[in-house]
């Protein structure tokens, strides 16, 4: 006889989904954008399946203005884990013009995230994919289900979603019909983080602290991470020593000044925070949602 | 802010010792609960200040909050708690149906997880399905008000989904001056409602979710005669979890099957009742077959023992059939499997139900075709009422009957929330058109774990529920043998026994009408009806025989063909004269007149028992005081 931990909790729960949709769904792929969420969705996966690998792909769409480390990190753990990956991308972008520096940010999320997304779906026919989504990180994703239905054209019908009960999910669905599941759904950002720590996941290195080239512009702290930065007039990048709370694109993507380097600071930093998660990433001029979020929601 | 904003010291933790916190947070249990009431109730300021006073909310949304409250406050200069959480109305214009909200926030001691069902339309779906993983139900009352009809409505809810523990949150104490008698007096009208609900228990506190009273700490300045628990001490201390699975029976309904390669054949799925440790017999359910448990096979490790609640994968030292769909269950107490059923029925959709129709009907990892009856009859929610009725509508709850196209196995769900909550499916709009509760099975004889061997004795007793025996009632004419043996039989069956009386009536009539009253004709008579009886006993009856049976010899015979303890000689001890005196059918004054041959007391010998299991006094006790005798002296009945 013991108590399971919430953390124990939380993850039998996950794990339960991940393992009712592969049963269910025909061809399930999960959205894996490298970050914090993901990577514990990856681990998650892992464990629901051991010891076989999670027997779907994973799916990554690249914005191509993420930060190199991310890239590196992604390339490392799929070869480690032997998991098979899908990089969807926008391969015209350049023709069409499409930067984040000059491209207004709801045609650039749309051009770069959004619609690479859905082409990748509709190429490979899935007809499930697992989303980092969870209901803590704002009042409208409180209400969110952990399966969300959407029609062919891959449109979410917020009146047509189904009462989920105990731990019974209907994932009966029509023919080009598919399925959004969200197995994080109830894990705070502090969950998050304390299970990285406890089961020593490894995340993408931007997450911790250490000196890299800044630029300061329009109260976000940039990080020059190649030689396609375009400075603006007078700026100069200065070593800081920083570190992310949310990777999205980097041009686009503010970092806080931190000395955090391991993982029981980060968490320190991110409790004693004066600022939301969300705040800290409001990169989307006027737009409340953020490049993160669209990942997980937008195009999510 | 108030007085009462007594936060969480946790911050200090943060920054002083963030390991230790951390250490703290790693340990900490989670409570999932659901807040029942509308936002007149304070439901949406309870939550906001829960969420306020665990520091869940960051500065920048407490200053967006701060100039919400100025701008659209209804609490003056005062933050309005309720704008944390509330932001539905547009979310409704919009068109989105919101079943549940779900807020988190921690303390010291535990994790919370919060189901908010919002809004007045759709409350029967909305409360039904925040209910399904909750653990709690925090009911609340707005104290000038008292219990209302909604209070009921609520509280029958939570009740109907299995949520043990409620609390019944007396908010608003501030607008009724902390008065300790419209506490009370709500408090006693409320625990009526309760046992006439069959609500057993309930933790009422006074409180003021929007000056704070009694939410984190009790008792408030202005509550000094209110001695027990703040909310948040309540919730964090309350007793649930997994604990309780894990006292049950083991049970693992089979997710899928994990066969990456020839030598592992795992079985994933989550534990929903107690525990299970490698070499455990098991016997997968429906099809009966027995194996052992090699290993509980995970990412971190083999393990020594798994409980319930835990998702783990199960090697077998067999190689059975198993799939998904399946349950793994302890061998020696598996769950029955059966193919009709008597459930309470949530309906959830726009089209009501079709009786006749097939649904998907999905209950753990199965999922079969299921067609409803005609509902046995509606219950109005707010009066409890049975009402009749051809179908149920959205929010509608009935009481109906339902068979699948091949039997499930399943456990009722008062047992098990996971063995015997079950949702159907529209089968042409794939939508979730309702929540189950398996009350029982239609068809015990559906027991289908049984091994493909011959059903015993023993199986059918266990079936029965009850240990087989033959009471055995002696004594004269007149005694009152059969009166008693009648009166046994129907308390018997109020008990819910299976039982089948043998007297004189439907012996003499058939099967031993070919027999006379000579004292060869009478062995033969009980020798009979002895070796019927033992066939009875046999199918694990309880028999009761009302003869006269005056020979201890032949007594004697039928007690040796039975098991030792299942023969009961009840002796009706009557004395031969007060039984003349009755004389009831007159077979007395016949027998003194010689129209009558060998009748017992008279002109043929009555033994009477000497050691007898049972002895009645008919002179001093009524019939019904003998059978009341009797059934003490036989418990327990198993």
């Amino acid at each position: 006889m013991r108590n399971l931990t919430h953390l124990e909790r939380l993850e039998a729960e996950s794990i339960h989904i991940f393992r009712e949709v592969v049963a269910e769904a025909e061809n399930p792929v999960m959205l894996y954008s490298v970050g914090k969420d993901s990577s514990v969705m990856l681990h998650l996966a892992r464990k629901a399946f051991y010891p076989a690998p999670p027997p779907f792909p994973m799916l990554h769409v690249a914005s191509g203005w993420d930060f190199q480390s991310l890239l590196d990190h992604r390339d490392k753990t799929v070869k480690e884990y032997g998991l098979e990956l899908i990089i969807a991308q926008n391969e015209d972008a350049e023709e069409q013009g499409i930067n984040p520096f000059d491209t207004g940010s709801a045609l650039y999320s749309q051009a770069q995230l959004t619609d690479p997304l859905k082409r990748a779906l509709t190429k490979h026919g899935f007809d499930a994919a697992f989303g980092g989504g969870r209901r803590d990180e704002e009042k409208a994703r409180a209400k969110e289900r952990v399966f969300s239905f959407r029609t062919a054209s891959h449109r979410w019908d917020p009146k047509n979603q189904r009462p989920e009960l105990w731990n019974l999910y209907n994932a009966k669905k029509d023919k080009d019909e598919s399925i959004r599941v969200f197995p994080i759904s109830n894990w705070t950002e502090l969950d998050i983080w304390q299970y990285i720590a406890l089961e020593k996941i490894d995340i993408v290195p931007l997450y911790m602290s250490q000196p890299r080239p800044t630029v300061e512009r329009d109260g976000l702290t940039l990080v020059v991470d190649d030689d396609r930065f375009r400075f603006e007039e007078g700026e100069e990048p200065v070593t800081k020593s920083v570190r992310f709370r949310t990777l999205g694109c980097y041009p686009l993507t503010g970092a806080t000044e931190s000395e955090a380097t391991d993982m029981n600071l980060i968490i320190q930093e991110m409790l004693l925070a004066t600022g939301s998660e969300r705040q800290g990433r409001a990169i989307d001029k006027g737009q409340s949602a953020s490049m993160e979020d669209k990942k997980q929601e937008g195009y999510f | 802010m108030t007085a009462q904003d007594s936060s969480f010291q946790t911050d200090a933790l943060i920054s002083e010792d963030i390991d230790a916190y951390l250490d703290q947070h790693q340990h900490k249990s989670l409570l999932r609960f659901i807040t029942c009431g509308s936002v007149d109730d304070g439901k949406s300021t309870l939550i906001g200040r829960l969420l306020y006073d665990s520091k869940m909310i960051f500065e920048d949304q407490l200053a967006v909050l701060e100039s919400d409250s100025a701008k659209h406050g209804t609490q003056g200069d005062e933050i309005d708690f309720a704008l944390l959480v509330d932001g539905l109305a547009a979310e409704r214009e919009q068109g989105i149906t919101i079943d549940v909200a779900y807020r988190f926030f921690t303390t010291e001691k535990r994790k919370f997880i919060v189901a908010d069902t919002p809004g007045h339309e759709q409350y029967t779906r909305n409360m039904v399905t925040g209910a399904s993983t909750a653990d709690l139900a925090v009911i609340l009352i707005d104290a000038r008000k008292g219990v209302l009809q909604q209070t009921r409505r609520h509280s029958y809810l939570v009740h109907l989904l299995g949520i043990k523990h409620l609390v019944l949150a007396v908010n608003k104490m501030d607008l009724v001056d902390y008065d300790q008698a419209t506490f009370d007096q709500i408090v006693a009208d409320y625990t009526a409602f309760a046992s006439e609900a069959g609500i057993e228990r309930f933790t009422a506190i006074p409180i003021s979710g929007f000056k704070g009273d009694n939410i984190t700490a009790s008792p408030s300045s202005q509550t000094p005669w209110y001695s027990g628990p703040a909310l948040i001490e309540h919730l964090e201390t309350v007793e649930v979890g997994n604990t309780a699975a894990q006292e049950r029976t083991f049970r693992m309904p089979v997710q899928w099957v994990n066969r990456p390669n020839l030598d592992f054949r795992g079985f994933a799925g989550q534990i929903t009742g107690g525990i299970v440790k490698p070499g455990d017999p098991v016997r997968i359910v429906p099809a009966g077959k027995t194996s052992t448990v090699k290993t509980i096979s995970t990412f971190d490790g083999d393990l020594d023992e798994a409980v319930a609640g835990q998702s783990v994968t199960i090697t077998l030292t067999d190689e059975v059939d198993c799939s998904r769909g399946d349950v793994i269950a302890a061998a020696g107490d598996p769950p029955e499997a059966s193919d009709q059923f008597c459930s309470t029925l949530v309906w959830m959709d726009e089209t009501a139900l079709k009786p006749g129709r097939g649904y998907w009907l999905k209950l753990g990892s199965q999922m079969v075709t299921a067609t409803v009856q005609q509902p046995k009859y509606e219950i109005d929610v707010n009066s409890l009422d049975h009402l009749a009725a051809r179908t149920l509508e959205l929010n509608s709850i009935g009481v109906a009957e339902f068979a699948t196209d091949r039997p499930i196995t399943f456990e009722p769900y008062a047992k098990s929330r996971d063995l015997g909550g079950f949702i159907l499916i529209d089968k042409f709009t794939n939508a979730t058109v309702a929540a189950g509760m398996i009350e029982f099975s239609l068809r015990r004889a559906q027991n289908v774990h049984w091994q493909p061997t011959t059903i015993t004795r023993d199986d059918h007793s266990a079936m029965k529920n009850q240990k087989p025996r033959i009471l055995w009632f002696t004594g004269l004419s007149g005694s009152g043998k059969s009166t008693i043996a009648n009166e046994v039989e129907k308390q018997l069956a109020l008990m819910n026994r299976h039982t089948f009386l043998l007297d004189g009536d439907n012996v003499r009539h058939g099967l031993n009408k070919d027999l006379g009253f000579t004292e060869t004709d009478r062995i033969e008579n009980i020798r009979r009806i002895g070796e019927v009886a033992k066939l009875m006993a046999d199918a694990g009856l309880i028999v009761l025989t009302a003869f006269i049976s005056p020979f201890r010899a032949e007594r004697q015979m039928v007690r040796e063909m039975l098991p030792k303890g299942e023969f009961v000689e009840v002796f009706v001890d009557t004395p031969l004269d007060v039984a003349e005196a009755r004389d009831v059918k007159g077979l007395y004054k016949k027998a003194r007149d010689g129209e009558l041959k060998n009748f017992t007391g008279i002109d043929s010998p009555y033994e009477a028992p000497e050691t007898p299991e049972i002895r009645v006094n008919t002179v001093d006790m009524t019939p019904v005081e003998a059978a009341e005798y009797i059934i003490t002296q036989i418990m327990p009945l198993k």
